[in-house]
């Protein structure tokens, strides 16, 4: 079985050394690829993984740059600004670019990111103190039904995706929480180990990197997540409850269809190395192949989704 | 002591080839205003891929130490923090060079960054796991309580003008407040324009505040830059060590403030070095000197921010959760090299942790020779150029500094903007620094009384939230004593008049200068 990997992985490795020099003339110098948040948070790790394999495929090297501001909206009001030649290609996050201009003028709205894949989603995960009262999701949604707005939750931001997984979660649990936001998920996971708050809204990637000292309650994925075997899913429990944040890669709305297609081929190829799926499984992450062709379908379908939780939280519909 | 093992892992020849570079580097690129420690990592990080961790881990640590000490220069020789680490040193270090003892300034910066950061260092050695709980212990109303802390530090900078000091902070505080709000995402004072959504870069308004109003008084005066001092050339050495063995109880206090603050996430080198300032001037027995170019300061700042370094790390290695920007950054590039980080670490891979620990301390004693040798030559050169050209170079640096915090002239036009309203606001008395102190804390404290006031109201306590921590009450008792130092060292000095009529002349003397 081992044997049989690693021939794969060999023939798939020659295969693909061999691609660039035929029939594709993308890419044929460096890309950017600007990353609208700080370095170190989830979008610049997926960024670092894919960043290596890149440039195994291609030859050529990828330039990971931080345009961070406004939750990301700094970035993704000035994509269409830039050159679409396919060198210059942005990170996108859902449910941020849905979001945010749903709530507000944040200088563009979800229409003008041109999407071309979607390529992985670190799924919401409800994590409370390893010595929490909490041993399980029904312990924590009985409290909270017997003392409405009385539990806190920790999350990343206003709006954004542990913002949306809260909200959707009172709503099909049938109960009253509160929300505290935070300025980054660090931060967040701060307020829940020092028991600041009683539960956080995270996501797997995080809850990952603290080990014995926190205790997740249930994950929003299909299956189960491999670093976390024996944590069951929303669905498992009765939640319908799958998702988290999903990232993906747009260029600028002047790229035409060619580079389009280029672009989401060479994602595409990234999400089929081994051994980035394995790396990207090690960190919590979930890869997913949403490309270009596809992507109109998944926007639309995540857009309804989020359009019911947003009337929940109120946002003003523009 | 099977810890010394890995002395001898982090000794290779390779291992202190890196530190260098790493540490020179760090210096030059810290000591250009605008390229912070942040950047200066991050650009890094892709070289550290090919290296084994252990030298990958010493190299970014080499780099980040050597740019907060080289933030250090800029702040000194320019009035202008390289990185916002070096905030407070501009308050006595600028005035220092201005009267001729910059290389002096430089020297007491080296000594005191250097102590600093083999204190943060020699802390996430030997006590890492119990540091770690401080960082935890710390909720939304500590923060709070802490960035008005350092609010508190405004009446002392403004001596005689607490008016134009306070309005100079509420500008600040307004500034911070420009953009999408962290809670509850409401969009303020953009005044319609995408370009403020991001709200206002805090480097961006540093070099604008501080650099661009000398800029100009350098253009539309006579006086050279920086006067000369008699001596000049050599290190002043010796002077620098003996004013440090006078200073070495603010040394240590400041060093261990800085690992404190360094260890809480979301404080970071900025509060440190302000905390400990702030600190290092109530306990003077000169506090009217801080900030007219008293050694105390510089050493006090540098101290505090280096020691954030390996404080920093304690809670990015024991915990997951990165203390500062940068480490934010290296807790990436860990990932990325599979190493996971966490509880865990020290344990299950503890010849990397501490290969690295020691990779720091080296690369912290390489900084002495290296930074006193670039020092030396970045004081002369600063000193010899004519103004003619130390102005348009200096010029051009804020306009590079500034474009290469996101790549766009959009903070180049809020540089220049502050920069201008700065200097009018200058040469009416507001001083730059309360507006900057309001700047830099006004986030941590709305985001701290915010997160407050929510979880306080969900339990119906809000008040215990912001009254009822000892913590909390602890930074109230400080700040109340900063605040109102002033008012109980005359009503001791008052107290002591009446026993003896000739202390009071003798005291008066020595108060006011």
């Amino acid at each position: 079985m081992k044997l049989t990997t690693i021939l794969a992985g060999a023939a798939m490795a020659i295969g693909l050394s061999a691609m660039p020099a035929g029939a594709q003339d993308y890419p044929t110098k460096p890309v950017n690829y600007i990353i609208p948040f700080n370095a170190g948070g989830e979008s610049d790790i997926a960024a670092r993984l894919q960043q290596p394999v890149f440039e195994k495929l291609t030859g050529q090297s990828m330039v990971v740059q931080y345009l961070e501001g406004a939750g990301g909206a700094q970035a993704w009001s000035q994509l269409n600004g830039m050159e679409g030649d396919g060198y210059t290609i942005m990170g996108t996050n859902l449910p941020h670019i849905i979001m945010q201009p749903m709530a507000q003028e944040v200088g563009y709205k979800t229409a003008d990111i041109t999407n071309v894949y979607m390529f992985h989603y670190t799924p919401d995960a409800i994590i409370v103190p390893a010595e929490s009262q909490f041993k399980t999701l029904k312990e924590l949604v009985d409290y909270a039904k017997a003392n409405p707005g009385l539990l806190t939750f920790s999350g990343s931001g206003t709006n954004s995706a542990n913002h949306v997984a809260k909200e959707t979660f009172d709503r099909l649990a049938g109960v009253t929480t509160t929300y505290i936001p935070f300025s980054g998920t660090s931060p967040a996971t701060t307020a829940v180990l020092g028991n600041q708050v009683q539960a956080g809204f995270s996501y797997t990637t995080a809850a990952l990197n603290q080990g014995d000292a926190v205790r997740v309650l249930a994950v929003s994925a299909d299956e189960r997540v491999p670093s976390f075997p024996d944590v069951p899913t929303f669905k498992e429990l009765g939640y319908d409850m799958t998702g988290g944040a999903y990232r993906g890669v747009a260029v600028p709305s002047s790229a035409s269809e060619e580079v389009r297609q280029q672009v989401s081929d060479v994602i595409g190829k990234i999400n089929a190395d081994p051994e980035f799926i394995q790396k990207m499984k090690d960190g919590g992450f979930v890869v997913i192949d949403v490309p270009y062709g596809e992507m109109e379908a998944f926007m639309a379908e995540r857009k309804a989704e989020y359009e019911e939780t947003a009337k929940q939280m109120g946002i003003a519909q523009n | 002591m099977d810890k010394l093992a890995y002395l001898v892992d982090a000794l290779t020849p390779m291992n202190l080839l890196l530190a260098l570079v790493g540490v020179v580097a760090g210096i030059v690129i810290g000591a250009m205003p605008g390229l912070s420690a942040t950047m200066a990592v991050a650009v890094l990080v892709p070289f550290t891929f090919t290296m084994d961790p252990a030298s990958g881990l010493i190299v970014l640590g080499a780099i980040y130490t050597g740019a907060i000490y080289g933030g250090s220069y800029s702040a000194i020789l320019v009035n202008t923090p390289g990185t916002p680490s070096a905030i407070a040193t501009t308050f006595d270090g600028f005035p220092m060079a201005k009267r001729g003892d910059g290389a002096l300034a430089v020297s007491l910066a080296t000594l005191a960054s250097v102590t600093g950061g083999l204190v943060g260092a020699l802390m996430l050695m030997f006590l890492a796991p119990p540091l770690a709980q401080v960082a935890l212990a710390f909720g939304p109303p500590e923060y709070f309580w802490l960035a008005v802390f350092g609010l508190t530090l405004i009446s002392a900078l403004s001596v005689g003008n607490l008016l134009k000091g306070m309005i100079g902070a509420c500008l600040g505080l307004l500034l911070s407040m420009v953009g999408i709000a962290v809670i509850g995402a409401d969009v303020r004072f953009t005044m319609g324009s995408q370009v403020l959504l991001g709200g206002i870069n805090i480097v961006a308004g540093l070099i604008g505040l501080y650099c661009i109003p000398v800029l100009i008084d350098l253009v539309a005066t006579r006086d050279p830059h920086l006067r000369v001092s008699s001596e000049s050339g050599g290190f002043r050495l010796k002077e620098a060590f003996a004013i440090t063995m006078t200073e070495k109880f603010n040394l240590v206090r400041s060093s261990l403030i800085g690992t404190i603050v360094g260890i809480l996430p979301g404080a970071g080198g900025s509060v440190a070095s302000l905390v400990s300032y702030s600190e290092a001037r109530r306990s003077s027995k000169h506090p009217e000197r801080y900030g007219t170019g008293e050694p105390g300061g510089i050493i006090a700042t540098e101290a505090a921010n280096n020691a954030t370094v390996g404080g920093g790390f304690i809670p990015t290695l024991v915990l997951g959760i990165p203390g500062t920007p940068p480490d934010a950054v290296i807790l990436g590039a860990l990932l990325v090299q599979g190493i996971r980080i966490g509880p865990t670490l020290f344990t299950t891979q503890g010849s990397i942790v501490y290969t690295f620990i020691f990779g720091l301390i080296i690369g912290t004693l390489i900084m002495l020779p290296v930074g006193l040798l670039i020092g030396r030559y970045a004081y002369k050169s600063i000193v010899s150029i004519p103004k003619s050209a130390l102005v348009p170079t200096i010029a051009f640096m804020t306009v590079v500094g500034s474009f290469a915090i996101h790549n766009n002239l959009n903070d180049v036009a809020v540089m220049l903007g502050l920069g201008i309203v700065g200097w009018l606001l200058n040469r009416n008395g507001y001083a730059p620094s309360p507006i900057v102190l309001g700047l830099v804390l006004g986030q941590i404290a709305e985001q701290g009384f915010v997160q407050s006031y929510l979880i306080g109201n969900a339990q119906g306590n809000v008040l215990g939230m912001f009254f009822g921590r000892p913590i909390s009450m602890a930074i109230v008792a400080f700040a109340a004593l900063t605040l109102f130092y002033p008012l109980i060292a005359a009503a001791i000095g008052a107290r002591r008049a009446r026993k003896s009529p000739t202390d009071i002349t003798v005291e008066s003397r020595d108060g006011r200068p």
